[in-house]
């Protein structure tokens, strides 16, 4: 994705007439086209990033045990706090784990469900496309009210089934989670992935029909390698989402005492912050962000590397 | 690569009303056994509860008595009680639920339109103007699309705090109004879309930069400020961190929040069961609707034969 934008040429300078007149010509225009995003962009986004590592440098001493509080500035104590601090590693634990499971099953519903629609085997297109992406309509906090009544024994109508799966026991609750979450977005990843195949000219499968190639085949060799930066891009959000978990955690606290305050990494940041304590808050957000940056990353490299190949 | 002025979230969007050309379209049909065929439907079908059910059980479990939710058929109704169930949510602690959906509307709708505005502006300007420093704002962006906004809560908490701005609408609004996403679809659609050679004709017219913006250009990229706007406004209706930690004051909360907060608080009020089911019904439906009805905006090429 990245490597096609900054390729993308912008308008060619007219020939014979210099950049640099080009551009401070049209300098007033430019500014008022960017300077109203630029401005918003550095108060909400970057300085915010800006504050959040300065927090995480601060420290509180006191005189005393008694002694009044005092901010200073203490490097990387916060951080060495960080590295010890044993439920924030294993929220992260948690999500990855979360992560390894939900993301594949999430993504090869939606490509199976995108092949099925792209094939001549499903009547009625439209309909399907529609009911499977209607979830998304349901926002994260609502979805999971939705199934935590589904699941809890005690508001379930189900209960039948609740009463003998502890769904929302400690060892299946993050798989409970990890159902609402996929009900929530296989539709839509189905739909990116389903664009992705529509848009493979006709041509390049005709010559595979006439040979008498299957369906499966034509799916496993031309149409899945077609569609692999697609699957790329989703597998980046999904990852990106998976290390944000919070709505739908938060939301099954009320139904599972197995779901803890810091079940997930942006739960030990907000219940760290409620203490209060910012600075160390800071620095889990500081860490959360760069090993969400570190990952997604470098999934997009490894997935441009795999495909230049 | 035509694929790449694409985005997957403009993507969506025309998939959902476009129609599958796939290596066999009707018109050189070649003959498909039946067992597969039966095999794909039955796939599609056992999904269709799945996707479906959930809120088909909500959509039934909103029109009963509190009793009869636990009593009678999950996936039946029994006596209609929507009526008096609506009314018992939207009069519930002086219509605190039609406040939600108000505050919803205001920072989704305000939020998503401002957001899009301002990422038509700077995707437009980075896509058809060269100057310095393009590049470079462009890249800082695409970073931005990958910093999660749930990581930004935290420090605009500490912010808004020192300026006595949290437990405001502002708190919610202003972080809501910037798209760096937004802009990196706006540019990429306009640099497909708005041709340079309209731009030139409009400036040989006489018409200012800004004029032409707003006038042609911005209308050339409707389809993907359309789904710039969608988006946004979905993210922002969905946001749950910013609202958890900036408000206090339950007459700001948007509707999700408020709905997690009753939804906290079932073990304490019995009678919230039956408001939670029905406000979340009631909280759902904006959302689709908004989706069906833009959905025709979505299909794109505003722009097409306009040269040539």
């Amino acid at each position: 994705m990245t490597t096609a934008t900054t390729a993308r040429p912008a308008a060619p300078p007219a020939p014979g007439r210099p950049q640099r007149h080009r551009s401070r010509r049209y300098g007033r225009a430019i500014t008022f086209f960017v300077a109203p995003f630029g401005v918003l962009f550095l108060a909400f986004y970057l300085v915010p990033i800006g504050y959040a590592v300065w927090q995480s440098m601060l420290t509180v001493e006191r005189d005393g045990t008694f002694g009044a509080a005092r901010t200073v500035f203490g490097g990387f104590t916060q951080y060495q706090q960080v590295f010890q601090h044993t439920e924030f590693w294993e929220s992260i634990g948690r999500v990855l784990l979360f992560g390894v499971v939900q993301v594949p099953v999430m993504l090869g519903l939606a490509l199976v469900f995108a092949l099925l629609l792209d094939s001549p085997l499903v009547k009625g297109k439209k309909f399907f496309r529609l009911a499977y992406f209607v979830p998304y309509a349901v926002p994260g906090v609502i979805a999971a009210i939705m199934w935590g009544f589904l699941y809890s024994p005690q508001l379930s109508p189900f209960t039948a089934l609740t009463a003998n799966v502890p769904v929302l026991g400690a060892d299946l609750v993050l798989w409970a989670i990890a159902n609402v979450v996929t009900w929530v977005y296989v539709g839509y990843n189905m739909l990116i992935i389903y664009s992705a195949l529509l848009a493979i000219p006709s041509e390049v499968y005709e010559a595979a029909v006439l040979d008498g190639a299957s369906q499966t085949r034509i799916a496993r060799s031309i149409k899945i390698p077609m569609v692999m930066p697609a699957i790329s891009l989703t597998a980046i959000f999904s990852i990106i989402g998976t290390l944000q978990l919070l709505a739908e955690p938060q939301v099954f606290r009320s139904f599972s005492s197995a779901v803890t305050s810091t079940f997930t990494p942006n739960m030990t940041v907000f219940t760290t912050s409620a203490v209060p304590n910012t600075s160390l808050a800071a620095a889990f957000s500081v860490v959360l962000a760069l090993a969400t940056f570190v990952l997604s990353f470098g999934f997009l490299k490894f997935s441009q590397r795999r495909e230049a190949r | 690569m035509t694929t790449a002025t694409r985005s997957p979230l403009a993507a969506v969007g025309s998939a959902l009303v476009r129609d599958g050309s796939g290596p066999t379209a009707p018109g050189r049909s070649v003959k498909t056994p039946v067992m597969p065929r039966v095999a794909a439907m039955l796939v599609m079908a056992v999904f269709t509860v799945y996707f479906l059910l959930p809120i088909w059980w909500l959509l039934v479990a909103a029109t009963k008595t509190r009793g009869d939710v636990l009593s009678t058929s999950p996936l039946w109704f029994a006596d209609l009680n929507i009526v008096e169930n609506v009314r018992d949510v939207l009069t519930y602690r002086n219509g605190l639920f039609g406040q939600w959906m108000a505050n919803s509307a205001l920072y989704a709708g305000v939020g998503a339109l401002v957001a899009t505005l301002l990422a038509a502006m700077c995707g437009y300007a980075l896509a058809k103007y060269r100057f310095r420093g393009r590049e470079a704002i462009f890249n800082i962006v695409l970073g931005g699309v990958l910093v999660p906004a749930t990581a930004l809560a935290l420090p605009l908490f500490l912010l808004f705090s020192r300026v006595n701005l949290t437990d405001t609408y502002w708190a919610v609004l202003l972080p809501s109004v910037v798209s760096p996403f937004g802009v990196y679809l706006a540019r990429i659609y306009a640099a497909a879309s708005v041709p340079d050679e309209l731009i030139e004709a409009a400036r040989l017219d006489g018409a200012g930069e800004v004029r032409t913006f707003f006038g042609i250009s911005s209308r050339l990229m409707t389809p993907a400020l359309v789904t710039v706007f969608l988006f946004q406004f979905v993210a922002i209706w969905n946001n749950f961190f910013l609202p958890l930690i900036m408000l206090r004051d339950e007459r700001k909360f948007p509707v999700t929040f408020g709905l997690y907060q009753w939804n906290t608080q079932l073990n304490q009020i019995p009678e919230l069961n039956t408001y939670v089911l029905v406000g979340a019904l009631l909280s759902i439906i904006p959302l689709i609707v908004a989706f069906l009805a833009l959905q025709r905006f979505w299909r794109g090429g505003l722009g097409a034969g306009s040269v040539k």
